[in-house]
């Protein structure tokens, strides 16, 4: 039967079983996962099954280690998604967290933006570590995204995203999360981008400071290219500050919908 | 007029600056869309909205 095997297609012969399959391939391997789901049990293989052998402290061959990376992915996703371009307006609580669960996804371009360096007051949130203060974020974030997903490709503008550079520096994109801090500049950047005739899609975050329910964190789709993430109301102010959980939950809607309308969903 | 799902009513056209006054929406810190349609920052104050329009008006908040 056919089956594609740590990225390989394989004829295989063998008894139609996980083992059997193992025995023959690579036995030293302690993961097994079949289209996407990692399993302990010996089941029947199927035709075009996908599976993924992983023996642990090896370091595997760079053709291999693209479909383990990808094993845990929903068959299919990384077809479409190794083509797709998303853009990340800033690259903080929102933006940060953002690249780092769509390069794990294997997103095939990211395009980052953020003027800004690394502070330690950003560590609270961000997916910044000691070892990258003072740097600029978008080379703080390339190198985080590097050591994750080294297949993934990065464009990095350190620069001010305004009304003027926003179509140069996103409008190739197939989508843009929106993740900037000042509401202005998320109303300019989102303006910009909705006036292109055809341009991505945006997802923005707005409202998701504080520790209030993560249940009242949503997303919907405002406008016609404009999906919004968060909850709309809860703006960081003096006595409510940005912390990680209600973050990274609005940052993970954002993905999530990136995902989506990837694969052609449209509902949020 | 329609204005985020909600009827409102309306006799004759107004100026857009005047439904953003009346609903406290800052100008700089929204998108709003008429009848499907973006409607550029460039032309809020040379924009009437007519009774049969239906508005969709996002508002963000700071954060991120």
């Amino acid at each position: 039967m056919r089956l594609q095997v740590n990225g390989h297609p394989v004829d295989y012969t063998g008894a139609p079983f996980l083992w059997s399959l193992r025995s023959a391939m690579a036995p030293a391997s302690e993961v097994t996962i079949v289209n996407g789901y990692h399993t302990n049990e010996n089941q029947r293989l199927r035709e075009g099954d996908q599976v993924v052998l992983i023996q642990k402290g090896q370091t595997p061959l760079r053709e291999e280690l693209e479909a383990m990376l990808l094993a845990r992915l929903t068959p299919g996703v990384y077809e479409r998604v190794r083509s797709a371009k998303v853009g990340i307006a800033g690259l903080g609580g929102l933006g940060s967290n953002i690249a780092m669960m769509l390069a794990r996804t294997g997103i095939g371009l990211l395009v980052l933006a953020d003027f800004d360096t690394v502070e330690p007051s950003n560590l609270n949130r961000q997916c910044y570590g000691v070892s990258h203060l003072g740097m600029q974020k978008t080379d703080a974030c390339a190198n985080q995204i590097r050591e994750i997903n080294p297949l993934v490709q990065v464009q990095t503008y350190p620069h001010r995203i305004t009304a003027r550079n926003a179509v140069s520096c996103f409008g190739a994109c197939d989508i843009v999360c929106e993740a900037f801090d000042n509401p202005c500049a998320k109303a300019e950047l989102i303006n910009a981008i909705l006036e292109m005739e055809k341009g991505p899609i945006l997802v923005s975050g707005s409202g998701m400071a504080g520790m209030d329910s993560a249940n009242r964190i949503h997303t919907r789709r405002a406008l016609r290219r404009l999906y919004v993430c968060g909850d709309e109301t809860s703006e960081a102010r003096e006595g409510v500050g940005l912390m990680a959980p209600r973050v990274t939950v609005c940052a993970g809607h954002q993905a999530n919908m990136a995902l989506r309308l990837l694969m052609g969903e449209t509902e949020p | 007029m329609r204005l985020n799902g909600r009827d409102i009513a309306l006799e004759t056209a107004i100026p857009l600056l005047q439904v953003l006054e009346k609903f406290q929406y800052d100008p700089a810190k929204i998108a709003v869309e008429r009848n499907g349609d973006i409607i550029p920052k460039s032309m809020y104050s040379q924009t009437e909205i007519q009774p049969d329009d239906c508005l969709e008006i996002v508002s963000f908040v700071g954060g991120g």
